[in-house]
């Protein structure tokens, strides 16, 4: 969701010019209003969480951690990801060559819709699913027959995640795509090359750090979904517990130090997608294109 | 003239295109199309004695107040904050820069118990505040912590972009015009971010809207008072009332669907001012 | 190669960008596509390397049918207007692409491509860039590294989208005769599109000039330069000077001056007369065939000297361009009024002006 907004170097041309400097009382009130309102609404929660998770030492941390609900849920966790994630993968960068290399009708609408489940409350991502194969839903007499529960269980859990995380990728690649127009892929086929070897050898090189930019939102939010994955899952400790959920449990349970324990290692991978993030960003700004350099003579 | 070619030439558009629209329907539009059909099941009037009732009118009302409330505090600081970040260097700018995504990064779960460690009433700062009388954590005005976290970035990251691109030039030319540095800002610059501000605000409702994972921890969730409506949908669910939750639900749907309406226009409006401007 | 294009019909939407258009092509000739932006040109080029298909028509590439050919297998060069190089590729890797994609079994070995690309990057004289990546390249080297790519799978025909467009001034005069001379030793049957009329009388063997999805004249440049086919083509190839008058008795009135009415097939009626600005002799004594002008500016910067006028009887800015050394001897003044007799006319019918795009007076391009 956020916008691929490069590194901003630039304050200083704002800075030294008359017409655009502020007055230093200017200046100073709004660094101290915008830097507190940062530090009480982003930094402060980050402080709290691993705070209290370390309140009662590290060896309760540490237990926290280990014990099987924990490690079952962090399992249920990561199994949740790596099965969303590759399918949106595949999704994304096939909707953005659809959209993006090609013109027909009705392209408009869908990308409008291929963004639709941002705007959707997770609790009604997750209510559809249970609409659709819940034991009174479309299909559920019918599963039910055949013994496969879906809501619930596991594939409830892999369903709402792959719902919440439908878009990132897509709408990551589709601009970045559009913006690198198709020349290259067309002179990539004139030199001789299949489909699959324009895309494989042209077009991934050149949007790889924007499908990682992608993956990397899509993960982060693929494991630490709450809502939507709360209404499938049933809340079974050990079979059905992501560790958002699990640390619901604990936190109802009044184990604060437990289920901020939990909380901080998925702070730790907000802070490491945000790190991986920026490191993307300050890459993909070095590497753009440092314009035409001046001619040199012939011979 | 060629760039509206057919593009065709480009193998894989059938594929791609086939696949697209096929994963699009299974995941999204068939499931979401299940809250409709299954509300059309009922009676009008089951419908709207379910989305009427004292409960859920009360869910609509603090939703919305509070993620409009929300959403104007986030416009205001976002605003500062994208302003000190493109027209301002100071130390650690990076770092701020890199953090204000956090909300979007963080789960809303850890968000939401964080928040209400802070603001409980033995908490990190409800300690302070509850000698003073003043209740943020289980009330209304916990929920409205925890939106303002959730929309911070949409508000950032729409407008710093646009600032980033507006030209010094402007607001030389409105100083060299005879304008002060206070009319400079508000009838060139101000109008100039407007579109995008307004998209950001507009981003930072509609999330806060159907927002559910930070707010219950720290709302208190009760009935008539601190209840919002996805918890509603919830409760129904846990009571097996699947049709009140999906008629809830389908007026939630419709108000989102309006709201995604509401952002693509302003989106169109922020490029067209931004082209124009460019 | 000979490529033959026949009666190629092309819209996008509700714009008809190639209406019916039947052209040859000789084998190792190179020829110019020559014409305003919207005309078509780079459309038609497209479509005959496969980048784009037509609605209507065939294309034959030495005889043999190719239309339904997906592009991969028409074996045709193409250097794009942007060159469009892989950008995440070194210059070396973007020559052996063509090769590295080949199938299994014609695919060079390694040290085959090795020895093919360097060699091509000897041909265009940047063997010395192998390793750099596009982006640290200039304009012109990326242009030659573009061709030295397209030649690299040894095409039938070589075709070529505004091969000069992005280049500045001095670069793209350089790289034009350096083009010419690449054309004389590899002998491609070669196409480019250009809107340069300079570029395409000076580089092609064959000038096709282009207008609103239509051919309008194609020949050899002198020819088409020299003998216009219509208005269009004498106002695109050149700057002119244009005059409305009536014919009359085997003469052309206009501005007070009674020309020879040559080559229009018209005894009578409304006509407009086309005249280079180099064509239109001073003198300083009324003459029947001089237009009376009064001299507005005189403008004498290198070689040659061009002077603004204003005509007597209706006020019709002309422009005459002289060689310098003729300007110091007529000692013209400004204010000054002088006959202009003009050397060569060209007479259209005056309802075929209507289709020039522009009044043309300063030199297009």
């Amino acid at each position: 969701m956020a916008g691929a907004t490069s590194t901003f170097p630039a304050s200083h041309r704002f800075e030294t010019r008359s017409a655009t400097r502020d007055h230093g009382l200017v200046r100073a009130l709004l660094l101290a209003l915008g830097l507190g309102f940062f530090a009480l609404f982003l930094i402060l929660p980050l402080v709290v969480v691993f705070a209290e998770a370390l309140r009662k030492g590290w060896e309760t941390y540490w237990a926290a951690l280990t014990e099987p609900d924990a490690l079952s849920a962090i399992r249920l966790t990561l199994l949740a990801a790596a099965i969303a994630v590759p399918l949106n993968l595949v999704f994304g960068v096939s909707a953005a060559w659809a959209i993006a290399k090609y013109q027909f009708r009705g392209k408009a609408l869908l990308t409008t819709l291929i963004d639709l489940p941002f705007s959707v409350s997770p609790v009604i991502a997750g209510l559809i699913y249970v609409l659709v194969f819940g034991a009174q839903g479309w299909f559920g007499p019918l599963l039910e027959g055949y013994d496969v529960r879906i809501i619930f269980a596991v594939p409830g859990i892999v369903l709402a995640t792959i719902f919440v995380t439908f878009p990132f990728i897509a709408r990551e690649l589709i601009p970045l795509m559009e913006a690198q127009g198709s020349e290259e892929e067309e002179a990539a086929l004139v030199l001789g090359a299949s489909g699959f070897q324009t895309f494989w050898r042209v077009t991934l090189p050149n949007i790889k750090w924007g499908l990682l930019y992608g993956v990397i939102l899509c993960n982060a939010r693929a494991m630490g979904e709450f809502g939507a994955v709360s209404v499938v899952s049933g809340h079974i400790r050990g079979m059905t517990n992501t560790m958002p959920l699990h640390v619901e449990i604990l936190y109802n349970e009044y184990q604060f130090a437990a289920a901020f324990a939990v909380a901080s290692l998925l702070a730790l991978l907000a802070l490491f997608t945000l790190a991986v993030k920026s490191f993307i960003e300050w890459k993909s700004a070095q590497k753009s294109d440092p314009g035409i350099r001046p001619e040199e003579s012939l011979t | 003239m060629t760039a509206t070619a057919s593009r065709r030439v480009l193998p894989g558009f059938g594929l791609t295109l086939g696949f697209t629209i096929l994963y699009l329907s299974l995941v999204v539009l068939i499931p979401l199309s299940a809250v409709f059909l299954k509300t059309a099941t009922l009676s009008p009037e089951q419908i709207w004695n379910q989305i009427s009732a004292p409960r859920a009118v009360a869910s609509y009302r603090l939703t919305f107040g509070a993620s409009l409330l929300a959403a104007m505090v986030n416009a205001v600081f976002g605003l500062i904050l994208a302003w000190i970040l493109v027209r301002y260097s100071f130390p650690g700018k990076k770092l701020v820069d890199a953090l204000i995504d956090l909300p979007f990064a963080l789960p809303t779960a850890v968000a939401g118990i964080a928040l209400a460690a802070i603001y409980a009433k033995n908490g990190w700062i409800g300690q302070f505040l509850e000698p003073l009388g003043i209740r943020i954590a289980f009330t209304p005005a916990g929920i409205l912590v925890a939106l303002i976290f959730i929309g911070l970035p949409f508000v950032v990251r729409t407008v710093q972009p646009v600032l980033q691109d507006l030209d010094a030039e402007f607001e030389e030319a409105a100083a060299s015009l005879g304008a002060t540095r206070w009319q400079s800002v508000t009838r060139v610059v101000l109008p100039a971010i407007l579109p995008a501000l307004t998209t950001g605000f507009a981003l930072a409702f509609a999330r806060a809207v159907g927002e559910y994972g930070s707010v219950i921890f720290i709302a208190g969730n009760m009935p008539l008072v601190s209840e919002i409506t996805p918890l509603i949908i919830i409760t129904k669910l846990e009571q097996y009332d699947y049709a009140g939750a999906t008629a809830i639900a389908a007026v939630m749907l419709l108000i989102s669907f309006a709201l995604l309406l509401v952002i693509n226009l302003l989106q169109a409006w922020s490029a067209r001012r931004g082209r124009r401007e460019a | 190669m000979s490529i033959r294009v026949e009666n190629i019909d092309k819209r996008f939407g509700t714009f008809t960008a190639l209406n019916d258009v039947t052209l040859d092509f000789r084998t190792g000739e190179l020829t110019a596509l020559l014409g305003p932006s919207g005309c078509g040109k780079t459309t038609l080029l497209r479509i005959i390397a496969g980048l784009e298909t037509a609605d209507a028509g065939r294309i034959l590439i030495a005889g043999e049918e190719t239309s339904d050919k997906p592009v991969r297998e028409r074996h045709v060069g193409f250097v794009f207007q942007h060159y469009a190089l892989f950008r995440h590729m070194s210059v070396f890797e973007n020559v052996a692409f063509g090769l590295r994609v080949k199938p299994r079994r014609e695919r060079p070995g390694e040290a085959e491509i090795r020895r093919r690309v360097m060699e091509l990057l000897d041909l265009v004289q940047l063997a010395w860039l192998a390793e750099r990546m596009p982006a640290q390249l200039s304009g012109g080297q990326r242009q030659r590294i573009a061709l030295a790519r397209a030649l690299a799978v040894e095409p039938q025909v070589l075709l070529l989208d505004e091969p000069f467009g992005a280049l500045d001034a001095k670069v793209r005069k350089e790289l034009r005769s350096w083009l010419r001379q690449l054309h004389e030793t590899l002998h491609i049957t070669s196409i480019f599109v250009t809107h340069d009329q300079e570029e395409a009388l000076e580089l092609a063997d064959r000038v096709v000039v282009m207008n609103r999805g239509r051919i309008e004249q194609a020949g050899p440049p002198q020819a088409v330069y020299e003998h216009p086919a219509n208005a269009f083509v004498h106002g695109f190839l050149g700057a002119s000077n244009i005059l409305r008058g009536t014919i009359r008795d085997g003469l052309f009135h206009a501005e007070g001056a009674s020309l020879p009415a040559r080559n229009i097939h018209q005894s009578g009626g409304e006509a407009v007369a086309y005249l280079r600005p180099h064509e239109l002799a001073i003198a300083r004594r009324p003459d029947p065939a001089g237009i009376p002008a009064e001299i507005r500016r005189i403008l004498a910067f290198g070689a040659l000297a061009r002077i603004e006028l204003i005509t007597l009887a209706g006020r019709v800015p002309l422009e005459v361009e002289l060689p310098r050394h003729d300007l110091a001897g007529l000692a013209l003044n400004p204010g000054e009024t002088v006959h202009l007799v003009p050397q060569g006319v060209n007479l259209f019918p005056s309802a075929e002006a209507g289709t020039l795009p522009k009044p043309v007076l300063a030199k297009a391009g």
